[in-house]
């Protein structure tokens, strides 16, 4: 793929987080952003990166194949990561994997027909009082049901999201004082 | 103590626009730092240790006494921030994060004042989207503010703060695992001792690495000193803590509570009781690496780290998982297992191996495939694990794998075939 400038532009903003004698430290930061970008990693960003940072080549494949959310292959519109630990297994995150396969008609790790949705189970989140929760591209959902689920999904059909739960709501004692 | 307790940490969460900064100096941001630039850096590491304030990132170390490791003369040093928050079952930090970062950065720049450090670094996690970009904005605005860049506020002293955003790894929320992957590297943890990170961190530098949760509270700890901070928990757990309930409770959510908060009270109280009316089973009190206790054992239970130490398990990053007695422990077996086999590292043998051998026992059981003999291999091959890897996340799996196999044998034995 070709390097756009929008890509060198921030990658420059996030080496200068670092002392010029230590280029490489960017590199996972400067991957992520590619990714961002681009929607995946080929050999041509690997490439890039390397010479960027200044990592050789073998340690960014080393890099791209450690970090889960790396990926060497593209995946669809909407990258749906599905949280699949204890506490959202414990409250109904079973029954919304059943559904959302059923729905688009994929496994994990599939992607739709369409090109639309890109299935993928993770693990914990860090949304576990909000459980069960989940990830599309970058927007965070909390407290899903069948219904929030559909509504969601259909939202990303239409080209009409649903606004994703930002901040994260308040629950517990912290809720009540303003 | 069920009346409302006041809260010091998340008081302003609730608050409208607190992420930005002039709600949120309205509210006193900085004034806690403009106070600690005014005090020798020693003085300020002297408070907290007296504050009694333990990391909650996990292990619940002394934050002032892991200051006051930094060696002497060497410079530059660095504080990271821990943000990869990932140990299954908490979600506190996030809220810090999205709904008070000026809290977090003043905490973290005052410990950067403590151990003069001229740069930190936020390390946080991926798929904290949403957080890094409130936090992003909250850096760029304090800076603008004058309290992060050179010669802050013309003290003479210059620091810089930066977020590092992580790819997906629960392995570099472990201190040394962190280090290496800023250093552009797998999170290969490193052995240690000989060296901590307060000695040769980042960069081989003298780095602080502490939980944001930590690092949030010292402002709290300037404002209403020590000896209040310290008497709000326990002896040796000063202060506060931010416990994620979730699982069965009706009323899961974050609760700032004092350290030593009975754990029924959490609970009960806070939670709203077991969820569709069912029964209490069993609860993970520290995240999914600590022991499972019975619903016995939580009885008259103190949270704070020595008294769940006593009890067998650990009190971690205070994450509270409650089950109830619709869940089968050999079920929670396979997401148990099945999570540290993922985020094994690889490094040593009996992590990788053991993790992946895990697995495939746990799953026999569902299966109908189990024997007795798969039970007491598990449990051999937990203890294979314990103690002897690189890191904490070999305990952090062969632990609470031998508490469910030793609570609850008779699960296991009633689905062999
Ligand atoms: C496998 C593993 C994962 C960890 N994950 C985290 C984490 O996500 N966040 C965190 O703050 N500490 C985590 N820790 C603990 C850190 O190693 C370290 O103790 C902590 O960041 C120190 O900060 P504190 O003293 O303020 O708690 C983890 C430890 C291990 C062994
Ligand atoms: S114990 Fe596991 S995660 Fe830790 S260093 Fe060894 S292989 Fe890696
Ligand atoms: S277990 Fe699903 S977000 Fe933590």
């Amino acid at each position: 793929m070709q390097i756009p400038d929008s890509l060198k532009t921030k990658a420059e903003e996030i080496i200068f987080r670092y002392p010029e004698e230590h280029r490489v430290s960017a590199l996972v930061p400067v991957l992520f952003e590619a990714q961002r970008q681009l929607g995946w990693i080929d050999n041509d960003v690997e490439k890039w990166a390397a010479e960027f940072t200044g990592a050789s080549s073998t340690k960014v494949r080393e890099v791209t194949t450690f970090y889960s959310m790396l990926r060497r292959q593209p995946v669809g519109k909407y990258l749906i990561q599905f949280c699949q630990n204890i506490s959202c297994s414990l409250t109904g995150g079973l029954e919304l994997q059943q559904h959302v396969q059923q729905k688009l008609g994929i496994g994990p790790g599939e992607t739709t027909e369409d090109g639309l949705f890109t299935l993928k189970y993770v693990e914990c989140l860090g949304g576990c009082s909000w459980a069960p929760m989940m990830l599309v591209n970058e927007n965070q959902y909390f407290q899903l049901t069948i219904e929030k689920l559909d509504r969601i999904l259909d939202g990303f059909k239409s080209g009409n999201p649903v606004p994703p739960d930002e901040p994260t709501p308040l629950l517990g004692n912290i809720a009540g004082e303003s | 103590m069920s009346t409302k307790q006041a809260l010091l940490l998340s008081r302003n969460f609730a608050k409208t626009k607190q992420a930005k900064i002039d709600v949120a100096m309205k509210h006193g941001a900085y004034s806690m730092l403009k106070k600690a630039m005014s005090m020798k850096p020693d003085e300020v590491t002297a408070i907290v240790k007296e504050s009694g304030l333990r990391g909650h990132g996990g292990a619940g170390f002394s934050a002032g006494t892991k200051w006051g490791f930094i060696p002497k003369d060497k410079f530059p040093r660095y504080v990271c921030v821990n943000a990869d928050e990932s140990e299954p079952g908490t979600c506190k930090d996030r809220l810090i994060l999205e709904r008070d970062p000026h809290l977090l950065l003043e905490g973290a720049l005052i410990c950067a004042w403590a151990v003069r450090a001229e740069r930190i670094y936020i390390y946080i996690r991926g798929e904290y989207f949403y957080p890094a970009k409130v936090m992003q904005q909250a850096v760029d605005d304090a800076m603008k503010a004058g309290f992060i860049g050179e010669n802050i506020k013309n003290s003479g002293w210059s620091c810089s703060v930066h977020l590092h955003t992580g790819a997906g790894a629960y392995i570099c929320g472990e201190e040394t695992g962190l280090i290496e992957s800023m250093e552009g590297k797998k999170g290969f943890p490193r052995l240690k001792p000989p060296f901590f990170p307060a000695a040769v961190g980042l960069w081989g530098q003298p780095t602080i690495v502490n939980n944001v949760e930590t690092l949030a509270f010292v402002p709290r700890i300037l404002e209403i000193g020590p000896d209040k901070f310290a008497a709000l928990g326990t002896p040796r757990n000063g202060g506060t803590a931010l416990y994620s309930l979730s699982g069965h409770v009706k009323k899961p959510g974050v609760y700032e509570l004092p350290m030593g908060t009975k754990m029924k009270e959490l609970i009960y109280e806070y939670g709203g009781g077991i969820r569709n009316g069912n029964k209490l089973k069993a609860v993970i009190p520290g995240g999914s690496s600590s022991h499972i206790l019975t619903a016995e054992e939580c009885e008259d239970l103190p949270l704070d780290f020595e008294s769940v130490a006593a009890r067998g398990s650990m009190l971690g990053s205070a994450a509270v998982i409650v089950i109830d007695d619709t869940v089968s422990i050999p079920q929670l077996m396979i997401w148990l297992t099945r999570f540290y086999a993922h985020e094994s590292c690889g490094q040593c043998t009996p992590c990788r191996e053991g993790t992946d051998w895990l697995v495939r026992l746990a799953h026999r059981f569902a299966d109908g495939w189990g024997t007795r003999k798969d039970i007491d291999d598990m449990f051999e091959l937990a203890d294979s694990i314990d103690g002897k890897t690189i890191c904490a996340l070999g305990q952090a799996v062969a632990w609470p794998t031998k508490s469910y196999l030793q609570k609850y044998r008779h699960e296991f034995e009633a689905l062999v075939k």
